[in-house]
């Protein structure tokens, strides 16, 4: 078994969609990408950021799913459904803090990546881990990684009052040990934003 | 006759483009594959290795190529999707020939080659050698490019070859040849991560050459500072450590601001500037005039950036220079780069590990290609067609009189323009889809309706075959073998994949077999494209893209060869001025005083908005590929206007209206897409798309002159808000060019 992890560096992406397309090539689930590209906010920035299943410790879609259908192989590999137990409730999609499973109308079946098990079960690494040209998706080992990033990877989440870690790693600067992630209620009145680091007009506006 | 025979949604309907979106067999279709390939992705020129799969002579997906050592497995979209071109609905199996009123018919490759060679030879005895004009693409190998160029010369004898290379790569190519005597990339691509500071200039690296996103980022974490030049801030403008939204055309302004600061503060090598080079005083005393007001207006941004610029770059301990058509598709083209190259000369940080500049060649073989003598102005080995040593040496490797070599033709812009006014009246191409691709499109498209006779050889109906007379089916990459010349300068090696499908021909055989039946057979006599590599690597021996000393054989072993490889043995050459001698008589660099001038059309009250065109990274070029390939389509289906807030509210335009942007020449109607990515004086608009939303409708037909590049970067148009369209040609597929 590898010693390799996977690493998402978010800073990294430039949004070329290349891991959706090659996972959309994958032996196991032609023409169907098991992962996407979240466009942050195109009218504000070019920040995208690629989504992979994180693979929880504790997989809260296999928790909340009615059917037992979502197993965890020995070494952390959160799997799709399996076929005979699915029920297509959803109940996986609802839950997952990372918005990472969906579900496959045409088979009635939630899908979801999967870490290309056939691959990296086997030495290789997962598909979009090798093609994104950007290394915002990395399939290298903990010391590889420490040795050429100069942020840290950590895989400790909090979403509200859930705390949550993942088999796979983020980039992070190295202040950070943990992603809190606030629950916010939305009002109609947001609160007043800092000025706004990528508008371009208002860099122009700097003075002499 | 070279007019349309049918309407446009007709022949759309026979020959595309269409999507194509399963590999062979369907996606359910498992198996073993008979074998993998290593080759590299047709497209741009990073020229990644990719092996391709294949089952039954069929191409039926990709693994990624690990050892190969520029991408290491990485590709971009493209890259994975290339191979939906194989076996694609809209292929070209048989010649065609125009039928009125209908369209194109199937005739046999005699017929076709009777009337193609009948047309050349009446064209030619009624008007003259130069009446019959070939335009050429930088998508072909190094054995197809320097094929072309000997097809010209010998068996045409035509003066007015050129290549669409003319819209890529010439503004790179004149600055770096004025500077260095050199046209390459002065490093390879390991050098980027080793440098402490990096500037890219107009190069968009996330989205035209994906690849090199990582060692930009590799650098990063080694503790390099990242400035990037662009009127838009692109993915890696996001996170660079300074962004300078420059105005189109006002780089210039931004280099010399920074240069007159490195002067002041003694960041220059001044060692290195007397030994090494010539020109530096005149240089410095136009750098003089770019005071911080003057610097700061040329640019278009606040000189506090300029100023940061200059303190990042200046006293740097190692730096890199990336440059690509940002700067480069100006009327001053050429004198942006020689500015901005002017920054490394300065520093004399080049020639060493971690030090140095490149360009980023756009097309598969932007390099190599040219370097075969498909230029108007040069034959093979980067040789000058005027130069009477050159002319010499290349009529013995072909075995022809010097004198029966043409002189130096008309370059691409100029060639249609001559068919335009009826001077060139038969036209050959092969590789190039100039009615997208080239500025002014109506013009363009109303040009080639002057011709007598228009053969055009192609693997799909590209949207300018359209116009063709006799259409002859030719191979993709994976159909063929041969070489290519990639960014890095490296040669490296393309393998046959698949053989062309139906009575399609692999493009060299259709070539040589017009060459012998204009009775020059004997000077194209190739077995094989090997054959050609072997005679061009003669051809390049002395030159100055010296390929003399490579074989198939040690390319193949040594994952490629970087020229010069001047004799057998020799490890080819990566790195460029090690020895601080340059290509020029007195072997030095020279600097020059270039001096910013107005682009040829800027905007003013009529037409008040900057227009500035490029690429998308799901699309390539014309968009005659990619745009059949269903997944990349569905990517970027159609042309956005990108424009900032402030400009919309002020025109009255919400996200997602359509707009008409329109310039004196063309319009196009569009969706907006309103970002505060963008300077608000200028919009954007990618080119990939023909017809009613092709944004080259708006673009300027001016070109440098000295490059003879087109100034695709900056036009002058008004934007308006618009209904939907409803005429014909919007109704298609937003891939032939419909709007939804």
């Amino acid at each position: 078994m590898s010693e390799r992890m996977f690493f998402i560096d978010h800073s990294r992406c430039i949004g070329c969609e290349s891991c959706v397309q090659a996972c959309a090539e994958c032996d196991t689930h032609r023409g169907t990408s098991m992962i996407h590209l979240e466009v942050i906010q195109r009218s504000e920035s070019v920040q995208t950021t690629p989504q992979v299943c994180m693979h929880c410790e504790d997989p809260i879609c296999a928790r909340v799913c009615p059917a037992d259908a979502i197993k965890k192989t020995p070494d952390g590999v959160v799997q799709s459904s399996l076929k005979p137990r699915c029920i297509g409730c959803s109940n996986c999609v609802m839950s997952c803090p990372f918005g990472v499973p969906k579900y496959q109308a045409a088979i009635d079946q939630m899908m979801k990546c999967d870490m290309c098990y056939d691959r990296s079960s086997i030495g290789k690494k997962p598909m979009c881990a090798t093609v994104c040209p950007s290394g915002a998706l990395t399939f290298a080992t903990m010391e590889e990684i420490q040795r050429t990033r100069r942020g840290i990877p950590i895989n400790s989440w909090k979403f509200g009052g859930e705390e949550v870690r993942t088999k796979v790693y983020v980039m992070v600067p190295r202040t950070i040990e943990r992603v809190d992630v606030e629950l916010v209620q939305v009002t109609a009145t947001p609160a007043p934003l800092p000025e706004d680091p990528y508008d371009v007009a208002l860099m122009l506006e700097e003075t002499i | 006759m070279a007019k349309l025979p049918t309407d446009i949604p007709t022949i759309v309907s026979q020959f595309g483009p269409s999507l194509h979106r399963v590999p062979p067999g369907g996606w359910e279709q498992t198996g073993e594959d008979e074998k993998q390939v290593k080759t590299h992705c047709c497209f741009c020129g990073q020229q990644c290795g990719i092996q391709l799969r294949v089952r039954n002579n069929k191409v039926v997906g990709f693994e990624p190529w690990e050892d190969f050592p520029f991408n290491k497995g990485k590709l971009c979209p493209k890259g994975v999707k290339r191979y939906m071109q194989d076996e694609h609905p809209d292929r070209l199996k048989t010649p065609l020939q125009r039928a009125e009123g209908k369209g194109y018919e199937p005739l046999s490759w005699d017929a076709a080659m009777t009337r193609v060679v009948s047309e050349i030879q009446r064209i030619q005895s009624t008007f003259g050698k130069d009446a019959f004009g070939i335009l050429s693409g930088a998508s072909l190998t190094n054995e197809k490019a320097y094929l072309m160029g000997k097809f010209a010369r010998v068996a045409m004898q035509t003066a007015n070859i050129d290549y669409n290379g003319r819209l890529c790569m010439v503004s790179a190519g004149a600055a770096s040849k004025k500077v260095f005597g050199v046209d390459r990339s002065a490093n390879p691509w390991s050098d980027i991560p080793k440098a402490k500071v990096i500037l890219v200039a107009g190069a968009n690296v996330a989205e035209c050459a994906p690849i090199t996103t990582d060692y930009l980022w590799q650098a990063r974490e080694n503790g390099a500072k990242l400035i990037v030049l662009d009127p838009r801030m692109t993915p890696i403008a996001r996170n660079a450590d300074l962004f300078i939204p420059v105005r189109p055309g006002g780089d210039i302004g931004v280099f010399h601001g920074m240069m007159r600061i490195m002067i002041q503060r003694g960041w220059i090598d001044r060692a290195y500037i007397d030994n090494y080079t010539s020109g530096f005083d005149e240089y410095a005393r136009v750098v003089e005039k770019y005071t911080p007001e003057y610097a700061a207006k040329i640019a278009g941004v606040p000189f506090d950036l300029i100023a940061r610029a200059a303190e990042m770059w200046g006293p740097a301990p190692s730096s890199f220079l990336l440059h690509a058509r940002g700067i480069e598709h100006h009327s001053k083209g050429v004198e942006n780069c020689i500015a901005a190259i002017q920054l490394v000369l300065a520093t004399g940080r080049l020639g060493r590990e971690g030090c140095g500049y490149a360009m980023i060649t756009g097309q598969g073989n932007g390099q190599g290609a040219r370097e075969q003598g498909q230029k108007c102005d040069q034959l093979p080995g980067n040789r000058d067609i005027s130069d009477p040593a050159a002319r010499k040496y290349i009529a013995g490797v072909w075995d022809v009189p010097e004198e029966s070599i043409p002189g130096k033709g008309l370059s691409a812009v100029p060639l249609v323009e001559a068919i335009h006014e009826g001077k060139i009246k038969g036209l050959l191409s092969i590789c190039f889809n100039p009615t997208v691709s080239l500025p002014d499109a109506n013009y363009i498209r109303a040009a080639l309706e002057e011709l007598e006779f228009y053969v055009n050889i192609d693997f799909f109906l590209s949207e300018t075959a359209r116009y063709a007379d006799i259409v002859l089916p030719g191979s993709l990459m994976e159909e063929d073998e041969g070489t290519t010349t990639s960014v890095e300068g490296r040669v490296i090696r393309h393998r046959k994949v698949v053989t062309p499908p139906g009575e399609a021909r692999e493009d060299w055989k259709i070539i040589c077999e017009i060459a012998a039946r204009l009775g020059k057979g004997e000077k194209f006599n190739y077995a094989s494209p090997r054959d050609m590599f072997e005679e061009l690597r003669v051809a390049s021996k002395g030159g100055v893209s010296d390929y003399y000393g490579m074989t198939w054989e040690r390319i193949d072993a040594e994952n490629g060869i970087f020229w010069p490889c001047p004799e057998p043995g020799h490890p080819g050459t990566p790195r460029l001025y090690e020895n601080k001698k340059f290509n020029h008589p007195d072997g030095r660099a020279h600097f020059y005083p270039v001096d910013w001038r107005p682009s040829v059309e800027m905007p003013d009250d009529e037409y008040p908005i900057i227009l500035t065109t490029g690429r998308v990274v799901s699309h390539f070029l014309s968009g005659t590929q990619t745009r059949r390939i269903g997944a990349l389509l569905d990517q970027y289906p159609q042309p956005r206007c990108e424009m900032h807030p402030r400009l919309a509210e002020k025109l009255g335009i919400s996200d997602g209206d359509f707009v008409k942007v329109e310039s004196r020449r063309g319009s196009v109607v569009v969706r907006a897409m309103i970002v505060k990515t963008i300077r608000p004086d200028t919009v954007f608009v990618p080119y990939h798309w023909p017809l009613g939303r092709s944004a080259n409708n708006m673009t300027i037909r001016a070109i440098d002159p000295v490059s003879n590049i087109p100034e695709y970067k900056i036009c002058a148009v008004k934007v308006s808000k618009a209904e939907a369209p409803t005429d014909p040609i919007s109704q298609l597929g937003v891939e032939a060019g419909g709007v939804r």
